[in-house]
């Protein structure tokens, strides 16, 4: 399970009509959407890269997964920190509204939730995912991982 | 929310790639690992047919020298629709020859992102990583990704004993084009 943050801060994302939250302490940015590179590969849930301030990101819709449905229209990519096996990468999700910033107490999951669900929040009088980013967005198994050290060696391999 | 500038870029030595498509998807090469470019004409009369089915994209063999190589037909092998391919690429230190439609141009790439994680299948043995060029995103090919161990291992089995090139890691060496710049057809070493 994705480690979440000491803090009770979390970003609220819209997909359609539901609201889900992640960890503030995950997130890198929320940007305006992109021109999405595309080119062969097998990771179905990838639609493809976008450059973001010199870095290429993945493009992950999530929405499929949690609403059951792809989204048709989307307003900005938040764009998280996914954990691997001792890296960190960004991935761009495509959200269909603002995002906001709450403080709340998050209730771990339990044993009958969702792998993806990292806890539950109450606000608003909605009861909302927070969403465990590792079960939620592709990457190698574990086992395969090839742990490197930081951020900027995991994203860059030179010539 | 803002994170932290991006991590500095280091001195990098440039490297020298050919940029090509393959049923139009635009893929890059380094150009040190491409031996020869030759258009698919001169192969019909040296290549013989192949037919493993477990192994559709290849349909082709050509022998150099002592050792066989094969034809990788790049839409099948990357899932693309089928496309006329004008040229093949002949790497270096495989056994492995790669059909394409054609040469956009040959550039130089300064940085070579590795493919993010969240890529966790096949393309991670297709690609050495992504490098962004005049703000479009470019795939860069391992040659040694067209044809898995086991892939490799079929195709021998299914080739005559006589025929099964001998254990050798090289290739003879015949008619290098080489990894400097050079415009596309201008090049002597060219073979078209």
């Amino acid at each position: 399970m994705s480690p979440i943050p000491d803090s009770d801060s979390f970003v609220l994302l819209r997909l359609g009509e539901r609201r889900f939250a992640v960890a503030a302490g995950n997130i890198a940015e929320l940007v305006a959407p992109s021109r999405i590179f595309r080119f062969p590969h097998r990771t179905k849930e990838i639609e493809g890269v976008i450059l973001r301030r010199g870095r290429i990101v993945p493009v992950c819709d999530v929405a499929e997964k949690l609403i059951g449905k792809s989204l048709t229209s989307r307003r900005f990519y938040l764009i998280v920190q996914r954990r691997y096996a001792g890296q960190v990468e960004w991935i761009a999700l495509p959200v269909t509204g603002d995002c906001e910033l709450i403080f709340a107490e998050m209730m771990p999951a339990g044993e009958t939730d969702m792998p993806h669900v990292a806890g539950w929040l109450s606000h608003d009088g909605d009861v909302i995912e927070v969403l465990n980013l590792a079960a939620l967005t592709p990457g190698p198994t574990p086992a395969l991982a090839t742990p490197v050290p930081d951020l900027a060696s995991a994203q860059e391999a030179h010539p | 929310m803002r994170l932290a500038a991006p991590p500095k870029t280091r001195p990098v030595r440039a490297e020298q790639i050919i940029l090509f498509r393959v049923s139009g998807q635009l893929l890059a090469v380094s150009s040190a690992s491409v031996q020869e470019v030759r258009s698919v004409d001169t192969l019909s009369g040296a290549a013989k047919d192949i037919s493993l089915p477990s192994v559709r994209k290849v349909r082709q063999t050509v022998r150099r020298g002592e050792n066989m190589l094969y034809v990788v037909n790049g839409a099948l092998h990357f899932g693309l629709p089928a496309s006329h391919a004008a040229l093949v690429f002949i790497f270096r230190r495989t056994r492995t020859a790669l059909l394409v439609d054609g040469i956009e141009k040959m550039t130089t790439m300064t940085r070579l992102q590795a493919l993010p994680s969240a890529f966790c299948h096949e393309e991670q043995q297709w690609y050495r990583g992504l490098t962004a060029l005049d703000q479009t995103v470019v795939p860069v090919v391992k040659p040694e990704g067209f044809l898995t161990p086991d892939e490799l291992s079929l195709l021998d089995a299914s080739l005559q004993p006589k025929e099964i090139a001998p254990a050798n890691d090289g290739l003879a060496e015949a008619s290098p084009i080489e990894a400097a710049p050079m415009n596309v057809g201008e090049d002597a070493s060219f073979t078209q």
